[in-house]
């Protein structure tokens, strides 16, 4: 009952103490529970239809860019940050909290029913389900039916009790691995919890993007992005470098439904371990490679055009390749040059890269198919200072060109520069050259003219052994809670004027659709080993 | 045989098999407008008569439980329900039978996209349902199953269909086999419950008196009968439902590196477990047993179909295989 103030009724004050046994009652209590269960499934909608940090966190960029009115508001909210909020961690630090206040006394009540022998029969057992009475079998007398019971039931898996009164009889239950069961899920789903929440604190994440011939060194300052656990140290990064040797996209050619479809991909890298043999290995999308201890997945991959910049002195100020970011499934890509060392002007340059060039009728380009078979890159350039001296961070694959000047593309009077693989073009106003360097110089087509990337995913998490390993009795206590039936039996000898009846019935603890068959099952075995 | 060939034979096939749970569908109906009928003629309680009469809710009804006695009518035969089986079977054998020729045309199991997943999770729901009956009679659900299976295949193959196309790298594991099929099973289980829900609502609402053109409802199982059953199959498909959504983590934690990122659909998953294990603590709580829970079981369904079409086709995420 909860505490009332203004009814009339003089209730005793409760104290500190009385309202903190009111609010743990409240919580264990099976009403809340379920309250909190549900509320923790209405909780977790939210992060399906706003886009979330964790799993899109350009997505959330793009979200705020395009709602600039709520988009503020539901951040406040940490509606982009649903899983991590407070209101969805208070719900189920709640729920865990209540289910932990169920679990251990239940816990406890049943060390105590698993050493007790069964309880003593009823008295009256016809108004008990499945309830039987038959005349015992000729020749046949109160202590023996009763022994034969026990018997009967004890190969049946029951513990048995026997007891004397008015009639002899036999207690009889069986099914407490289904309490164990429900008891071992929810303690494991607590496990899962511990696991998840302590152990994902130890791992980190790491992504890394990997041009055809170039190294990746397991470092800090050589991933692209990185996101430690609360636990991390540098010592958690074995020691081991990949090269890419080359990267295989393979594309579907004879089904006309699906043409151009990517039907695998393949990342054949090298590795080197300290104190090892180079070994060669290859990635897959589906198959990480597994090194030191940790899984190196392919997540992504694209086309990295490699650019050589001369300036107006002639010097080379850059030469590179540089991963484009791939728009859709043909591979239009677009990607950033930035040259700061050009003299006497900084440039920079937005790139458009379509593997199978088409034009269109407006002049514009599009990718037809993502292998290489018409590869053209498309620059729009701008010269002035790129801002890169102040030392604030920049994305490498995004230009502001906020107070710089475009010298070539579709605002100014040179149209955009339009490269294909081998060829080099003047800058306008004479700043300089650039140039697409051709891969395979050597080859009679284009079809590796282009160096590809790979986006390498790593991220150990050394908590899923021990996830896995509380899922798995999760599971295992699950079926055991659910499927075996916890029951009581009871046989009992009852003598009339000189003839002896034997009556049978059962009680259901929990669930149990199949009492009375079981009742009945007991009953027939019983007369059986009698008349046997 | 081609690739093109197999295709035009399962949708022939796949063609066939709606028609013949149109005409299933229809005797399915016809048997329930009959027990309709029946019950006009036969109430099965004076007490329920008392009711309905007391209640003074038109004087046609009253008029035909005065008379009713009359008519004893022990066993209706039940031709029309056994004729819309056979039907069912004839018309699920077809199904499959679509369904694996385009399992052959792919090259791949049949439930790599919406259409194909319409197909083979139609397929699997019918055949729960038959195979269910072994077990227990839920034939009066006949109506609400091969509606439902009807529905699902006529969407996917008008609205969802597309070519056959090979698996992309992503869908290239045999955890496609595993955790879809184990998904559609969960998914079978969870209509049936939900169709033995909405009986068992409908039957608490007839059983209260408060409707009178429910009178059907009486050559049904009671509420509670209705209720265990309900329970029972959902119990079992939230089992199916938990191995989809460990199979699931073990894939991803194979195929993305991380085994579980609250990605849109499986934050869907996880609503659906909520959900369901919510609906089986209610039926031990207090005050939640009976329509209560048959409403979030309800509940739990809808989030289901939710999750194949809404967030399938409108949600951004990883698992975008709609192929559409």
């Amino acid at each position: 009952m909860p505490p009332r103030r203004d009814d009339g009724v003089t209730q005793p004050t409760l104290g500190l103490v009385g309202y903190l046994r009111f609010f743990w009652r409240q919580l264990t209590n099976m009403r809340t529970a379920l309250f909190l269960l549900l509320l923790l499934a209405i909780a977790a909608v939210p992060g399906s239809l706003v886009p979330q940090r964790s799993s899109d966190p350009n997505g959330v960029v793009q979200y705020l860019r395009d709602n600039p009115g709520l988009a503020p508001v539901l951040d406040a909210m940490q509606f982009f940050d649903v899983y991590t909020s407070v209101w969805f961690s208070s719900i189920y630090l709640l729920l865990f909290i209540s289910l932990i206040g169920c679990v251990v006394p239940r816990t406890l009540h049943h060390l105590r029913a698993l050493r007790a022998k069964p309880p003593k029969t009823p008295a009256r057992l016809e108004r008990l389900a499945g309830f039987i009475s038959q005349p015992a079998p000729a020749g046949t007398d109160a202590a023996g039916a009763v022994e034969a019971a026990r018997q009967v039931l004890r190969g049946a898996g029951y513990r048995v009790q026997l007891f004397d009164g008015p009639s002899l009889s036999v207690s009889a239950e069986r099914g407490y691995a289904r309490e164990t069961g429900n008891l071992v899920f929810h303690t494991a789903l607590i496990g899962v919890l511990i696991a998840v929440g302590i152990g994902g604190g130890f791992g980190y994440a790491g992504q890394k993007v990997v041009v055809e011939g170039q190294t990746f060194v397991n470092v800090l300052g050589s991933y692209d992005s990185f996101n430690p656990g609360r636990f991390f140290t540098d010592a958690a990064l074995a020691p081991y470098r990949l090269v890419l040797k080359k990267f295989t996209a393979v594309y579907e050619e004879k089904n006309l439904d699906a043409y151009g479809q990517a039907i695998d991909y393949r990342a054949d890298v090298t590795a080197y371990r300290p104190q090892q043999r180079a070994q060669a290995d290859a990635i897959k999308v589906n198959e990480p490679l597994s090194i030191s201890g940790t899984n190196v997945y392919l997540l992504g991959n694209g086309y990295a055009p490699r650019i050589t910049v001369r300036d107006g002195h002639g010097n080379v100020a850059f030469t590179d390749s540089v991963p484009f970011l791939p728009q859709d499934t043909n591979l239009t890509s677009i990607g950033v040059i930035k040259v700061p060392d050009a003299l006497p002007k900084q440039i920079g340059m937005i790139g458009f890269f379509y593997p199978t060039a088409k034009e269109l009728n407006t002049g514009a380009f599009t990718s037809i198919h993502p292998d290489l078979r018409a590869p053209v890159l498309s620059l729009r350039v701008y010269t002035g200072d790129l801002g890169l001296g102040n030392g604030e961070p920049k994305s490498v694959y995004e230009l502001n060109t906020d107070g710089l000047t475009e010298v070539a593309g579709a605002g100014t009077d040179t149209p955009a520069l339009k490269l294909k693989p081998g060829q080099t073009v003047s800058l306008p106003g004479g700043i300089g050259t650039v140039t697409f360097e051709n891969m395979d110089p050597a080859a009679a087509d284009e079809t590796r003219s282009v160096s590809r990337f790979a986006s390498l995913d790593i991220h150990p998490d050394p908590s899923q052994q021990w996830v896995f390993v509380f899922v798995v009795l999760a599971v295992i206590g699950l079926l055991a809670g659910l499927f075996i039936p916890r029951r009581r039996v009871w046989v009992k000898a009852v003598e009339t004027d000189g003839v002896i009846s034997i009556e049978y019935a059962g009680l259901a603890r929990g669930e149990d659709p199949g009492l009375e068959a079981a009742v009945a099952d007991i009953a027939r075995r019983h007369i059986k080993r009698l008349t046997s | 045989m081609t690739v093109a060939d197999l295709v035009s034979y399962s949708l022939v096939a796949i063609y066939s098999a709606m028609a013949v749970y149109t005409l299933a569908f229809v005797c399915f109906a016809l048997d329930l407008a009959k027990r309709s009928a029946e019950s006009q003629a036969v109430p099965a309680t004076a007490g329920a008569a008392a009711r309905t009469a007391s209640s003074g809710t038109g004087s046609t009804t009253t008029a035909t439980l005065e008379r009713a006695p009359a008519t004893p009518n022990a066993a209706p035969s039940r031709r029309f329900e056994r004729v819309a089986f056979s039907l069912t079977v004839l018309a699920w054998v077809l199904h499959v039978l679509g369904t694996v020729l385009r399992g052959f045309a792919n090259g791949h199991v049949p439930w790599s996209n919406m259409f194909e997943f319409s197909l083979t999770s139609s397929a699997i729901i019918v055949g729960v349902f038959i195979l269910v009956q072994f077990w227990q009679n839920l034939r009066f659900l006949g109506a609400y199953i091969t509606g439902f299976g009807l529905l699902l295949l006529g969407v996917g193959t008008v609205n969802f269909y597309v070519d056959v196309k090979p698996l992309p790298p992503a869908l290239q594991s045999y955890w496609l086999v595993i955790h879809v099929f184990v998904a559609t099973l969960a998914t079978a289980l969870f209509a049936i419950g939900a169709g033995l829900s909405i009986a068992q609502l409908l039957q608490a609402r007839r059983e209260s008196g408060k409707s009178t053109w429910l009178k059907g409802l009486q050559t049904l199982p009671d509420a509670q009968r209705l209720e265990n059953l309900a329970y029972r199959v959902v119990m079992v498909g939230f089992v199916f439902w938990t191995f989809t959504v460990i199979a699931g983590s073990i894939w991803a934690e194979k195929a993305w590196g991380s085994y579980w990122g609250w990605d849109t659909k499986e934050v869907w998953t996880f609503i659906i477990w909520v959900l369901f294990a919510g609906y089986i603590h209610a039926r031990a709580t207090r005050g939640w047993r009976g329509a209560r829970s048959a409403w979030l079981a309800l509940v739990g369904f809808s989030a289901v179909l939710f999750n194949f079409t809404i967030v399938n086709l409108f949600f951004k995420g990883l698992h975008t295989y709609s192929g559409l």
